[in-house]
């Protein structure tokens, strides 16, 4: 579809088109003292009062269909046209492999507009053809690697029609070109819970990765979220070689406030478990906590004076 | 800019570690335009010492944008009851009157968006969508008089909310329309201000634990099950949940981790997600969080609850949030930005300065606030983001009339 503009000779108002003669245009009923008023162009106001005008009607015809092409183009984000031109495509029983294509090149325009991407699942979930969804998704998130509404249609076609191979391999790729992608770490634990589930097995092969990666740039707070994350259930401080880990990241003068805060969290397990020494321990976490708030996390010092309160009054005051 | 200096300085700036990668990179570019706008202040010390929202500007550009818009609004044609809360709310918080014969100019615009089978369009004739339903309310709240609150039909409204229910307890944005953690928080902060939430309702039956599969490893919540936590959602989920009465099912600590590690600590704002870029909306949607879980906490009582009541302040830096707004984000003909480099609109202006009150009000009422006292904004209640006398009338206004038959 080409992007029509006001000086493209080749467009026509729709007052002007002798095959929309016998339709009388609707002008929008604001009321006699609007408020917000927008200052329309002379092409969005012909465009929206021959759909008012058509919507009236209840018309499901061809040209209908035209007529909420052009308004679409004039305002993607008029949620009305959008559900009337869904309306008009099963009343024609129009073919959803051509509108799909037309709505391609729509959301190529427009990566970041709601309805496009939900007429999109609408389009998918009538046909239960899903064949070019995750090139596609792939393709925009190739363009912006964070496009949200490219992900979460993403993830409703894996999950819907079980599509889960492959994509473990496509997460690793982006990880490659951007370790700091929180989309793609997202994504991860998204497939991972889906499909083996957090097993002791992928716990282990999961903190590995997460180590790798934590290596590459130790202050990336997606991979110490994540590490986080696939120890939910187990317990910080569950896996043995982790835990050297940490300590050895430490040793080597690490300045992370992730790792900082990681450690201070395995602390809070041991004492919550009683598993250490209580005084040796609350004086580690309250080093911790000075060294967040004063030196490496400053602008949460509100924050890690509270967990100190917290902790102190948990495991001390008792 | 002495909370730039504090602590570990260079540490404030990004810190890429030999590993540049396109989030790291477009990172430092903001942190450039940031640290530019901080410095050209400091460097005008000795003349303007002192930070002023400029008030006026903000007033006229609202004021202006309540009348008539641009042509590059046509973009919003299906969003103009937002533009009537943006403003007015706005207008509420900037302590601005509006004259009784512009709130009956707005009152009867609104009514023209209400759509026959209930709830609110964005525009009129257009048909019901939940966004525009949780504008409409609100604004109308906020004019506080009769006309506004008999503008709302409250019998199609329930019905209309009916209609958006799924069976999962989620709900679509309008007919045949998506479904979204927004959807939830629009229609119970709807349903709460105009009396239609009462013990029997069981329109949100199923809604709170559909919420609570959105809140994701993270600890914040997503769009949907699955779906990457995002400061707007958050929002949007966890103040249903406050609403609703019941939030503790949330994992209120990893909430908390979560929305204190989205302040940037270089430019003091908000970022909406982990590794993404400050954008002084989310002054509102992340730092309009902590003043809810605040309240959980000490809810939830035991030593979390002890601890959180103690607390004078909010659990997040607030004068380095308000540094953030008043020094990158105001905008010199008026209005609020994103970020320095980017376009006033009316829906920064509003979360900008949402953002800016709910970090000047502190848990027992006293105000700290950035600049000359004038800065102080009106507080507001973070639950529905209106001013507490607007939530008060209409509850109280919607509270005494009987409840429409399901």
């Amino acid at each position: 579809m080409s992007s029509s503009s006001d000086e493209d000779e080749s467009y026509k108002m729709y007052k002007d088109r002798p095959e929309w003669n016998d339709v009388k245009s609707v002008p929008q009923d604001d009321g006699p003292a609007p408020v917000v008023q927008i200052a329309y162009s002379e092409k969005f106001k012909d465009v929206f009062d021959y759909f008012r005008a058509v919507m009236a009607m209840n018309e499901k015809s061809e040209r209908a269909l035209e007529l909420t092409g052009s308004a679409i183009e004039l305002n993607p984000a008029n949620y009305t046209v959008w559900h009337y031109r869904r309306e008009v495509l099963k009343a024609l029983k129009k073919d959803i492999a051509v509108e799909m294509k037309f709505l391609s090149q729509i959301i190529m325009e427009q990566q970041k507009n709601y309805q496009v991407w939900h007429h999109r699942r609408a389009l998918v979930e009538w046909s239960q053809d899903f064949s070019e969804e995750l090139d596609f998704t792939a393709d925009i998130i190739s363009r912006d690697q964070k496009n949200y509404h490219a992900w979460q249609h993403r993830q409703w076609v894996i999950q819907e029609f079980e599509q889960w191979d492959g994509e473990l391999d496509f997460i690793d790729k982006l990880l490659e070109q951007d370790v700091r992608n929180n989309s793609a770490w997202n994504e991860r634990y998204f497939v991972i819970e889906h499909t083996t589930g957090f097993t002791d097995e992928v716990v282990k092969r999961e903190i590995e990765y997460a180590i790798k990666k934590i290596n590459l740039a130790t202050k990336n707070e997606s991979a110490w979220s994540y590490l986080r994350g696939v120890l939910q259930d187990k317990g910080l401080t569950w896996s043995k070689s982790l835990c050297d880990q940490i300590h050895s990241w430490r040793g080597e003068g690490l300045r992370s406030p992730h790792l900082a805060a990681f450690l201070l969290d395995m602390f809070d397990e041991d004492l919550e478990k009683k598993k250490c020494d209580v005084n040796k321990t609350m004086d580690k976490v309250r080093s911790l906590c000075k060294e967040l708030a004063e030196d490496t996390d400053t602008v949460r010092r509100k924050y890690w004076n509270f967990v100190l309160q917290r902790m102190t009054k948990e495991y001390e005051v008792k | 800019m002495d909370w730039l200096e504090k602590g570990d300085g260079d540490m404030k700036l990004n810190d890429d570690e030999g590993l540049a990668t396109y989030s790291s990179i477009e990172q430092e570019g903001v942190e450039h335009n940031v640290m530019k706008k901080f410095k050209d202040f400091e460097e005008l010390m000795d003349i303007q010492p002192e930070i002023f929202l400029t008030r006026d500007r903000h007033i006229d550009y609202l004021l202006k944008g309540l009348n008539m818009l641009s042509k590059s609004y046509e973009c919003l044609d299906a969003s103009r009851p937002w533009l009537c809360y943006w403003i007015v709310h706005s207008l509420n918080l900037l302590e601005e009157e509006i004259p009784g014969v512009m709130k009956s100019r707005i009152c009867k615009f609104l009514g023209k968006c209400q759509h026959p089978k209930g709830g609110f369009g964005g525009g009129p004739g257009q048909i019901a969508h939940l966004a525009p339903t949780y504008a409409a309310v609100n604004c109308l709240s906020c004019l506080q008089t009769e006309e506004a609150y008999n503008t709302i039909n409250r019998n199609t409204l329930l019905e209309f909310l009916w209609r958006m229910r799924q069976a999962d307890g989620s709900f679509t944005m309008h007919d045949d329309g998506e479904t979204d953690t927004r959807s939830i928080y629009c229609a119970v902060s709807a349903a709460s201000l105009t009396g239609l939430l009462n013990e029997d309702l069981e329109l949100f039956n199923n809604s709170v634990q559909w919420l609570v599969r959105c809140q994701t490893y993270e600890g914040g919540m997503g769009g949907c099950p699955g779906a990457e936590a995002h400061g707007g959602y958050t929002f949007c989920g966890y103040a249903a949940l406050v609403i609703l009465d019941h939030y503790k099912l949330v994992d209120t600590d990893r909430m908390l981790r979560w929305v204190t590690n989205k302040q940037m600590k270089m430019e003091g704002g908000f970022q909406g997600r982990t590794n993404k870029l400050v954008d002084a909306c989310y002054s509102f949607w992340q730092g309009g969080l902590l003043p809810l879980i605040h309240n959980t906490l000490e809810q939830e009582g035991g030593v979390e609850g002890e601890v959180a009541e103690a607390q004078e302040t909010w659990l997040y830096d607030q004068m380095a949030l308000q540094h953030y707004v008043l020094h990158c984000c105001q905008c010199s003909f008026g209005g609020l930005i994103d970020k320095p480099g980017k376009s006033r609109d009316y829906y920064h202006t509003c979360y900008a300065l949402s953002g800016l009150s709910s970090s000047q009000h502190c848990p027992n009422n006293h105000a700290i606030h950035v600049g000359p006292k004038t800065n102080v904004l009106v507080a507001v209640h973070p639950a529905y983001n209106l001013t507490y006398d607007s939530v008060q009338k209409a509850m109280h206004h919607f509270g005494n009339l009987p409840l429409p038959s399901q």
